[in-house]
């Protein structure tokens, strides 16, 4: 088949928007179809927000604000106060940002400057590895190999940090293999490659230029890396962290395995706490009537919290990635 | 694209910006042991602890009564898993890549697209309990627990997954394909089906096995939707199931030094499974990519 170009081609229509001649039946319901399909996604999140309120909803007329801010779960009196679950997730959240944000930050220079180019594919794979493990298995080797194993450097940290003020409350004993800071743990090592993959997108997002013209001026690589790398990506990391800070929040089976699972507020990162997650994963088996609609709603209340940091991390990520 | 070093004329830094350098790179150095030490052992203990009771009879017989006792296996969590993450991915592949097809081909920049994409977004932050409590709230309380709850479950997670993955391998086809096959008559919804999703399909069929890794690892979803069997379930719609991940979730915390073989074993086999569909996926999107 020969193409004519003796002519000039007239204009090809653009692609969207195509010219009503050609919305055959096929086309239109095959665009119809697609659609639904779109739409779709917002019928499953409007139901999921719907069903799960109204399951819960006679825990919430029951309890009223208490449900929130109550501190005490006492299913077998009807009582049913979230405070010191939504107390242990934020702390084992804010203990897994803690050691999570330097680690993916460390790695995500490695991977966007310092690593040697013949790393660099084996050491992202590496990190997509840590991603593909599945949160159970995590949980597994917490429970079974590394609570037991760490209570001891638990102990000696304890022992250690009598006699400084923050800390010896932090550290104060009784200690427990099962506890927070384990939980912590594990979910460090569980969001950061998350944390990882979006700071390594931000930091390679700033102009070789920039990078260049501090080498030019005589900086060594840790000087170019405060000059040029971190100011242009300050915005970006910020969403990086809440977006890990969200999945650390809903993350359920590993924390809920080396928590401790017995609540309460207290300082003491080595001792027993519960989540939000946890507790519903611990307690819905057994559970009935109001109290299985009780944790129902903690169930709500989870989503609340995580949809809002998701929906301010990606306000703040798009920003930081639009730059040019 | 390489950018110069630091010229190395050591005599013209100060020692102490020298000294920060060294130790902002042992820094970088250091976090990439902290992150890839604890892979390292995890994998370790798998392989040791699984790869000493998986084998034929572990893979295929069924999950001992007694919890105490020893012996195998986990075949009614192998069968689970594949089965319920297989009817997951069979609903949420095809409904995801069309509604992409809505967002990248006719959506645009339109404010409904925007809404569905952001909805998206926030369905992929959901955590993965909520979403079981929203199958149990919707279809455990009316029909029970059976393993097409566990689908439908995870199929809800893998959607938002899908879709972003999907549409950002549609975004990457390039406009003159699409331009080329309007120009020679074909109609706007032949130009997708027959042009650009066959030129997206690695990228399509990557982000999809991806979903399904994550979707084989995940515990919570499944926990209040599909209950719990002794002997392998065949049947999705009758009767409880079990699977891999829930498995090793309620033999984690049995004292019994057998249940903990078991959970190790099982741990070794979903782990193998989602590593493999994850390397398969990582091959197919680099080798067959159109750039």
């Amino acid at each position: 088949m020969t193409l004519t170009t003796a002519r000039a081609p007239s204009p090809t229509p653009p692609h969207r928007g195509l010219g009503s001649a050609r919305n055959s039946l096929s086309d239109r319901a095959f665009r119809a179809l697609t659609l639904t399909c779109g739409v779709l996604v917002l019928a499953v999140l409007g139901l999921i927000a719907v069903s799960t309120t109204t399951e819960a909803w006679p825990a919430f007329r029951e309890e009223g604000l208490g449900f929130v801010f109550g501190t005490r779960w006492a299913p077998s009196a009807g009582v049913f106060g979230s405070l010191e679950f939504v107390y242990g997730t934020v702390v084992i959240s804010a203990i897994a940002l803690v050691l999570a944000v330097p680690v993916s930050v460390g790695i995500a220079l490695f991977l966007s400057d310092l690593a040697p180019r013949r790393l660099r594919r084996a050491a992202s794979s590496l990190i997509d590895l840590l991603a593909a493990v599945p949160s159970v298995v995590y949980g597994l080797w917490g429970i079974l190999v590394f609570a037991p194993f760490v209570v001891e450097i638990y102990d000696w940290i304890s022992r250690n940090t009598e006699s400084v003020p923050v800390l010896s409350t932090l550290f104060a004993g009784p200690v427990s293999g099962f506890s927070f800071f384990t939980a912590g743990v594990i979910l460090a090592l569980m969001i950061t490659p998350i944390i990882t993959s979006i700071t390594r997108e931000v930091f390679d997002t700033v102009p070789a230029s920039q990078k260049e013209a501090a080498y030019a001026l005589g900086a060594t690589r840790w000087e170019m890396i405060r000059a040029a790398i971190f100011p242009h990506s300050r915005v970006g990391m910020v969403g990086a962290v809440l977006l890990g800070l969200g999945r650390a929040m809903g993350e359920t089976i590993a924390a809920a395995l080396v928590i401790g699972s017995s609540p309460q507020i207290t300082a003491r990162l080595f001792g027993t706490g519960d989540a939000m997650a946890a507790v519903i994963a611990n307690e819905f088996g057994e559970s009935g009537g109001i109290h299985r609609a009780a944790l129902i709603g903690l169930g709500v209340e989870l989503f609340l919290i995580t949809i809002l940091v998701n929906l301010v991390a990606r306000a703040i990520v798009n920003r930081g990635l639009r730059r040019p | 694209m390489s950018i110069a070093g630091p010229i190395s004329l050591t005599s013209s830094l100060s020692r102490g910006r020298r000294v920060r350098n060294r130790l902002a790179t042992a820094g970088v150095w250091l976090s990439v042991a902290a992150a890839v030490v604890p892979l390292g052992f995890i994998v370790a203990y798998l392989v040791q602890q699984g790869g000493r009771v998986v084998d034929w009879a572990f893979l295929t017989e069924d999950i001992p009564i007694i919890s105490r006792g020893g012996g195998p296996g986990m075949g009614p969590a192998v069968l689970g898993t594949l089965l319920i993450t297989g009817a997951a991915t069979l609903m949420a592949v095809p409904l995801g890549v069309l509604a992409a097809t809505y967002l990248n081909e006719y959506g645009g920049k339109r404010r409904l697209a925007g809404t569905i994409r952001l909805m998206a977004d926030v369905m992929a932050g959901v955590p993965s309990i909520v979403m079981g409590l929203f199958v149990y709230s919707v279809y455990v309380l009316r029909f029970g627990q059976r393993g097409f709850a566990g689908a439908l479950a995870l199929g809800c997670l893998m959607l938002p997954i899908v879709i972003r993955s999907a549409e950002t391998a549609l975004q990457l086809v390039p406009n003159e394909l699409r331009e080329a096959s309007t120009a020679l008559g074909a109609r706007t919804s032949r130009t997708i089906l027959t042009v650009v999703v066959p030129a997206a399909l690695p990228g399509i069929v990557s982000g999809a096995l991806l979903a399904v890794a994550r979707a084989a690892g995940e515990t919570a979803p499944l926990l209040f939707t599909i209950g719990i069997v002794n002997a392998a379930n065949p049947n999705l719609f009758d009767g409880t199931n079990t699977a891999l991940s829930a498995q090793i979730f309620s033999n984690a915390r049995l004292p019994f030094l057998a249940a903990q073989q078991r959970a190790w074993g099982a741990a070794f086999t979903l782990v193998a499974l989602v590593f493999l569909l994850t390397a398969v996926a990582r091959v197919i999107a680099r080798r067959f990519t159109v750039r």
